[in-house]
């Protein structure tokens, strides 16, 4: 036999001053037309009553669908200043609604409060004078860091530091690989298309070099490393603040400057430069490939030419790039982390800070590096 | 007689090759306050994890009125799960959402309630567990106790007729313990839920549980059964010295 469908009853009746309100039937959130509330307001606003009685008139079944129509009703009760009755109604009801309008000490507290626009924009200023300090102090804290490590006095452990060189540098090597040599081959392709119109093909050696020892294999490493590694590092420290980690370090006193950023400070500021190496290498190659497949040149014209082009001044220009980019991914990834609220949200939005974060301090470095070289001729 | 809630049926628990505890026999009724015990590390938030659907079991089965959990088809499954809530030990507040829509989410994917209405009963489960006017806060911004009651909220939002509890206690002081431990009495009396907790609060266990099961680390199996009180004079002394703090009191 199949159950019946559901039906809620609702029924008043007005007796000497007083409404009658009587809840009969299935008072369930799957009870299709459920009567609401508003039936009974209406009354309630077409005559002035003193006070309203709840009936049981034969509640079969009942969850938050009655709570939430008591609740309502007794809102409105309170507010008109009318009696409400609740003692026709079954026993797990009343509890429930004595439960739910008991007071607690926790609500006291009250709701937070949505600023205006003025006191947004207020709040906000303060905020980025907030993170600018925060930036500066970090910044201070990790020169110190650094400093004491010169010296022979920061503490943290070499094991550590050999397994975060692992991760930024040889774990990265295929993603380097890859992007070097398809940089390589576009930047070959772009200027031998061009240069070809001149019968002067040839030049694509220098185009491929000097770009991508000065400008491109720095770039596209730290933008890698950025996304790779900048983002892991906020992921790990954020992660190790939610989970009291680094207030552990704290308590133990144990700098968590020392302990964990610094370890990635130098792990990147060693393996930006080593892989920007490599890229440039890789890079050359991939532009070799297009040359010699695809304009006609030969493997030791290509080499000749790339050698005549290239001095370890451009490579230097690259490498310091790295180094720099090295140094501003690491600060980023670590701000970040370091900064992170207790949250798994919070998380996410470091890792998305710290790459957004190290990307735009790398093509803003990158420029005024690229102006300073070539005023100071280098 | 009427027919147990949940039945555990020859129930066997392993992570791969790592027997965590076998051969569990128990049935929890209708109304029961079910306490899951036994020390650090005997297997009582796994078993949880096995009742709560979250891990298959090794051996044996899981009941619900009948229906074997794991045999069941996955509709059959979804539509048990529904009948559940659960307090995970942290909470588990979505923190991403406000406490209004961590209690709301179920609400809405679950029932055809309109979004005000979604909104309104929200508010009304975070007062029942005293956290109005709390509804526009985020997990991050109330202390660990409320994130547990709002935890609680959440679970009680689809008006479930068996609610889960892990550790319930664990990290409360003893006056926000206590007042837990009445709402949970309270909302099985009002709601006519059945409860299992999985906790070793001794308190919490000897004053709300109505029936227990406790389990040994050691023997990886259960070594008692019954109503805590009575457990306190069990033949085992395992038992016994668990329930009295090691016979201190």
């Amino acid at each position: 036999m199949t159950e019946p469908a559901p039906t809620a009853m609702l029924a008043l009746r007005q007796k000497e001053g007083r409404l009658h309100v009587c809840l009969g039937g299935d008072w369930r959130i799957d009870t299709p037309q459920r009567p609401t509330v508003g039936e009974v307001i209406l009354a309630l606003e077409e005559s002035r009553f003193e006070q309203v009685i709840l009936e049981d008139g034969g509640i079969r079944t009942w969850d938050s669908a009655l709570l939430l129509f008591l609740d309502q009703l007794r809102e409105f009760c309170r507010r008109h200043d009318i009696e409400l009755d609740c003692r026709g109604l079954p026993e797990g009801v009343r509890r429930l609604l004595h439960l739910a309008a008991a007071v607690t000490p926790t609500t006291t507290a009250g709701a937070p409060r949505s600023p205006g626009w003025l006191e947004r924009v207020g709040l906000r200023t303060l905020n980025l004078f907030d993170q600018t300090q925060a930036f500066v102090a970090f910044i201070g804290e990790t020169a110190l860091s650094l400093l004491r490590l010169i010296r022979g006095r920061a503490r943290f452990r070499l094991r550590d530091l050999w397994l975060v060189l692992q991760e930024c540098g040889p774990d990265a090597l295929p993603i380097v690989t890859l992007i070097a040599l398809l940089m390589g081959l576009i930047l070959a392709y772009v200027g031998a298309i061009q240069l070809q119109m001149f019968g002067a093909q040839i030049y694509v050696a220098n185009l491929v070099g000097l770009g991508t020892l000065r400008e491109m294999g720095a770039m596209m490493t730290a933008v890698i490393m950025a996304g790779r590694t900048g983002a892991a590092y906020a992921a790990q420290l954020g992660t190790m603040q939610v989970n009291e980690e680094i207030d552990a370090l704290k308590t133990l006193g144990l700098s968590p400057m020392e302990f964990l950023v610094l370890p990635r400070m130098i792990a990147l500021i060693v393996m930006v430069p080593l892989l920007t190496l490599y890229a440039d290498l890789i890079g050359l190659l991939g532009g070799g490939l297009a040359a010699v497949s695809v304009f006609d040149l030969t493997v030791l014209e290509y080499v000749t030419q790339t050698r005549t082009a290239l001095s370890l001044q451009d490579l230097g220009v690259g490498l310091i790039k790295a180094a720099v980019f090295g140094i501003l991914i690491a600060t980023a990834g670590c701000l970040r982390g370091i900064q992170c609220r207790r949250s798994a949200q919070a998380v996410g939005e470091a890792a998305t800070s710290a790459v957004v974060s190290a990307i735009v301090a790398i093509v803003v470095a990158d420029s005024l590096l690229t102006i300073l070289f070539t005023r100071l001729g280098i | 007689m009427t027919e147990p809630h949940i039945v555990v049926h020859d129930l066997t628990m392993a992570y791969g090759d790592r027997v965590i505890q076998r051969d569990l026999n128990f049935t929890i009724d209708r109304g029961d306050i079910f306490i899951i015990m036994g020390g650090s590390g005997c297997g009582k938030s796994t078993l949880l994890r096995h009742l709560i659907g979250l891990i298959r079991p090794v051996k044996g089965r899981i009941l619900y009125d009948g229906v074997d959990f794991w045999s069941a088809d996955p509709s059959t499954r979804a539509a048990l799960l529904r009948r559940i809530g659960v307090l995970y030990q942290s909470g588990a507040l979505w923190s991403s959402m406000t406490l209004a829509e961590n209690v709301g989410l179920p609400l809405g994917e679950y029932t055809d309630l309109d979004d005000a209405e979604i909104m309104a009963l929200a508010s009304l489960k975070l007062a029942l567990v005293g956290l109005k006017g709390f509804e526009n806060y985020y997990p991050y911004e109330i202390s660990g106790g409320m994130q547990k009651r709002a935890g609680l909220a959440r679970a009680i939002a689809l008006d479930p007729e068996i609610l889960f509890f892990d550790e319930p206690s664990a990290g409360l002081d003893p006056v926000s313990a206590k007042r837990l431990d009445d709402l949970i009495v309270e909302l099985r009396d009002s709601l006519g839920a059945t409860v299992v907790i999985v906790t070793h609060e001794l308190p919490s266990i000897l004053a709300i549980g109505t029936n227990s099961v406790f389990l040994d680390a050691e023997r990886k199996t259960m070594i008692a059964q019954g109503p805590p009180r009575e457990l306190l004079h069990h033949a085992d002394p395992k038992v016994r010295e668990f329930l009295t703090r090691g016979g201190t009191l």
